[in-house]
Order: C-alpha cells, then sequence, then structure tokens
C-alpha cells in the first residue's frame, strides 16, 4: 500500500535558506543541502525546493542546490520557483530534481504542463496552485505571482484542465490558511481530491500534528507538505508520522 | 578495478543513479570506476551495466536508438559478455519486448513481456502509482538481500512491465493488485523503482548490484 508522504518545504533565494531549521547545530544553516541532509536523516519521504529568487541572474544557484543535494541525499527531490519553459525544467531533472513544479507559467502559457509532460512523463510534471477562497463562498479562485496577481480561474476547472494537460500531481495550497497555522483548508482539498485522480499535496496552514492527520483524513490528500512547523521543531518528522500512523494512516517507517 | 557504465541518452535521473552508485561503492571494499557514457566502446568495456530512465517509453527507446551503437553496445555486452545489467524504472521497462505508451513501440526484448498501464482495481490508488511502497512476494535473489519484505522504495510510473514468464518476477509491489517491482533473468535485472531515491534500501540495492555475480 502507498503511503502518505511528509514533505518539507525549504524556501530558497540566491541559494540561501530563507526560513529553514534554526534549532540544529548546523555548521552553516543557511546552506540548503545542510537542510535538506537534516530531514534526510530524520525520514522525510520527499523535499520540496521552494526558489523564491528574484532576479533571473540568480537563478543558476538552485542548480547548484539541487546537484549538491543529490550528491548526499538519496530521497525525492521537487524543485518550484520561476520555471518558465520546458528548458528550465531540464536543467533542474539533469541536476538531480526529481520533480519540477509550476505555477504562474502554468496559468500563463498552459501548454508548458503538456510539453514537459511529454519530455519528461507526467511523473515529473506537478502543478502548484494558489488558491483564496471566494468572499461570497462559491468555491475558490486560482492566483498567481506568488499570491498577488487574481486570474479569474476556478481552482477545480484549472485543476481538472492541468491535470488533462499533463500535471501528474498537484500540490495544492491555501492562500487563506498559508502561515495561519489553524489547519489545512479541508473543504478545497476535498473539492480537488474529488475532482481529479492524480495526487494532491496539502499545504498552507499546517500548524500541528493532528492538521497533518486532518489534511490526509478530511482532506483526502496523498502528502503532507509543510515548512515553519518542521524548521522550527515545533513538530518533528518522526512525531508526525507517529500522529498519522496512531491515526491509522499507512506511514513508511523511519 | 570493476567499470561501471551508467548509460548516457539524456535520462533525467542519469546523474542523481551515478551519484547514488557511487555512495553504495563507498560501502563495499571492491574498487569500483562509475562513470556515465554514449560511447560504444565504453560501453562495451564495462564490467556492469546501468540503464536508467524517466519518461515514456518510447521516447526512451528513441533516444537509446538514436545514439548510434549504443544498442549494438549494450546488447553484446549482456548477450555475449554476459555483464550483468541494472535497468532502473523505465530503463526496467525498456528490457521487455514491446511498450503500449503512446502506441505500441518495440523494446529491447531480453525479458519476455509487455509494458501496459497499470489498472488498478480500488478507485481509491491513483495513477501516476507515486511515493513509498513495500516491496511483497519476494524471492531470494542476490539483488535483494538483506531487505526484507515490507522493504519501502520509492515509485513514480503510471505503466508496468507485466513479464509473460512469471519466474522472471523477484519482488512485487501492491497498488490496488500486484504488479512487478523488480525482474531478474539470468545477468538481467531491473527495478520499477528508484533505487537512487529510497534512501538506505536504495542503496542497499545498488550495493547489491554491484556484487552481483550471476
Amino acid at each position: 500500500m502507498l503511503k502518505v508522504r511528509v514533505i518539507p518545504c525549504l524556501d530558497v533565494k540566491d541559494g540561501r535558506v530563507v526560513k529553514g531549521v534554526n534549532f540544529l547545530a548546523l555548521r552553516d544553516a543557511g546552506d540548503p543541502v545542510e537542510q535538506a541532509r537534516v530531514y534526510d536523516a530524520a525520514g522525510a519521504d520527499e523535499l520540496m525546493f521552494l526558489d523564491i529568487t528574484a532576479s533571473h541572474e540568480g537563478r543558476g544557484a538552485i542548480l547548484d542546490v539541487v546537484s549538491r543535494t543529490a550528491e548526499v541525499c538519496f530521497m525525492p527531490v521537487s524543485v518550484g520557483g520561476g520555471i518558465r519553459a520546458v528548458e528550465d525544467a531540464r536543467r533542474l531533472l539533469r541536476a538531480g530534481a526529481d520533480k519540477i513544479s509550476i505555477n504562474t507559467s502554468a496559468v500563463e502559457n498552459p501548454a508548458l504542463l503538456s510539453d514537459a509532460a511529454d519530455a519528461f512523463g507526467s511523473q515529473c510534471v506537478v502543478v502548484a496552485i494558489d488558491a483564496k477562497a471566494r468572499p461570497d463562498g462559491s468555491g475558490w479562485e486560482v492566483f498567481t505571482y506568488g499570491g498577488r496577481k487574481a486570474t479569474g480561474l476556478d481552482v477545480i476547472d484549472y485543476a481538472v484542465s492541468a491535470v488533462k494537460r499533463g500535471a501528474g500531481e498537484i500540490l495544492l495550497t491555501s492562500m487563506d490558511r498559508d502561515g495561519a497555522k489553524t489547519g489545512y483548508d479541508t473543504a478545497l482539498l476535498r473539492a480537488i481530491t474529488g475532482a481529479v485522480n492524480v495526487p494532491v499535496i496539502a499545504s498552507g496552514g499546517a500548524g500541528s500534528c493532528a492538521d497533518l492527520v486532518a489534511g490526509v483524513r478530511d482532506g483526502g490528500a496523498d502528502a503532507v507538505l509543510a515548512a515553519s512547523i518542521f524548521h522550527f521543531g515545533e513538530v518533528s518528522i518522526g512525531e508526525a508520522k507517529a500522529a498519522m500512523r496512531a491515526a491509522g494512516l499507512p506511514v513508511r517507517p523511519i | 578495478m570493476q567499470k561501471i557504465v551508467l548509460i548516457d541518452y539524456g535520462s533525467g535521473n542519469l546523474r542523481s543513479a551515478q551519484k547514488a552508485l557511487v555512495a553504495a561503492a563507498a560501502t563495499l571494499s571492491g574498487g569500483f570506476d562509475i562513470c556515465a557514457s554514449d560511447d560504444p566502446k565504453v560501453i562495451a568495456a564495462a564490467d556492469r551495466l546501468v540503464l536508467p530512465g524517466v519518461g515514456a517509453f518510447a521516447a526512451c527507446m528513441r533516444a537509446l536508438g538514436e545514439r548510434t551503437g549504443v544498442i549494438e553496445a549494450m546488447t553484446e555486452a549482456v548477450q555475449q559478455g554476459a555483464k550483468p545489467f541494472l535497468g532502473v524504472c523505465v530503463g526496467m521497462q525498456l528490457l521487455a519486448e514491446r511498450g503500449l505508451e503512446f502506441g505500441q513501440t518495440q523494446g529491447l526484448g531480453w525479458v519476455g513481456g509487455e509494458v501496459r498501464p497499470l489498472t488498478p482495481n480500488d478507485p481509491h490508488c491513483k495513477i501516476p502509482h507515486m511515493g513509498w511502497n513495500a516491496l511483497e512476494e519476494m524471492t531470494n535473489h542476490p539483488l535483494l538481500r538483506g531487505l526484507e519484505v515490507g522493504a519501502h522504495m520509492y515509485f513514480t510510473h503510471s505503466y508496468a512491465l507485466f513479464p509473460n514468464d512469471p519466474s522472471n518476477v523477484i519482488a512485487q509491489v501492491d497498488h490496488g493488485g500486484r504488479f512487478t517491482a523488480a525482474v531478474a533473468k539470468a545477468n538481467v535485472a531491473g527495478v520499477q523503482f528508484h533505487p537512487e531515491k529510497s534512501q538506505s534500501a536504495g542503496l542497499r540495492l545498488l550495493a547489491n548490484f554491484l556484487e552481483w555475480r550471476p
């Protein structure tokens, strides 16, 4: 039986971790590779690097991060942020990434999903969707540019079309819950997991082990992604898995 | 010093597989020279070959065929030279006689059978089969030495190899029904999962491959 994946996410800017594990005696706490090693040793099931580098010149740094990570961590690594063309994806995959996560560019250039899926297979292609609840309660709207731009697109319709184009997985972030630590938006998760037949990663809002459990049990997520609760040591990967196991969810033993 | 050659035909997981082999070799006492190449002479001179692969069957087979002399060199090393060979993910699927992804494509044909889409009998089982899953129905093949039933490996695929001869299957996995996780036939082996992404269990399998004497 397939196991629920626990995925820590590291924000990386110009090759450095923006907010990361700060409670361990690391040689260089700002080095994403050091952080990746910590999570590898802790039994994380997968790792996500979100490249938030703003400048075009800084983009090469993530390739070096991915390549060095692949030397020491033998776990699946996904990379998101700034992927605008098939060639961007190819460079990341060649450096050692297993999946590439496409957000804004998938909205602006939907062919990118199908082109990437044709070139590398759907299993490499994650569509990242930033979703915000409509004020009138009529579902959720897709936002791009890190949540700055409303697209008018309905999240469910968009998710279905992205999968049709070739996305093999959905990284679904609730903008309403992101950073709030009040739990994943399980209604949003349910709406998407009920509409598509590819794995869905819950993101945005996890503040406790109970939230991780709810994302899977109530939201139907296949994987749970979190950043700050892992980085700040509020919840360890081991505790997260123990809580899921106690709730009857299948997890990979560490 | 054994020469291990990863066949370089533009596959995305080449580098990860190479690094994992280096890490696995570091756990062993023998000397290993691990390199990637698409040069038929280098492939022919290898002591062991590894064929990585991600993406679609047809695209991988085409990319392999576009490298002049690579398939011939591989075939000679495996069939005349009896060199140990490991296919990983699509690299394993290419061992089949044919693949049915995006039309029918001829494979290497070293393991009788075909590559077909997964059709889970449980609606909760999604496609791609993506994530960590446990090995089942393992034989005592040397490639699996030190790995117990229930060892978790990282899978990511929508198609699987269905061999004609069940005795070629050395491990299975369950995702709405059982299918092939690993195959072996004489000096040719393949794994559907990614050992290079399966932490200590994956490195163990790669170390077993480096020591395998079929």
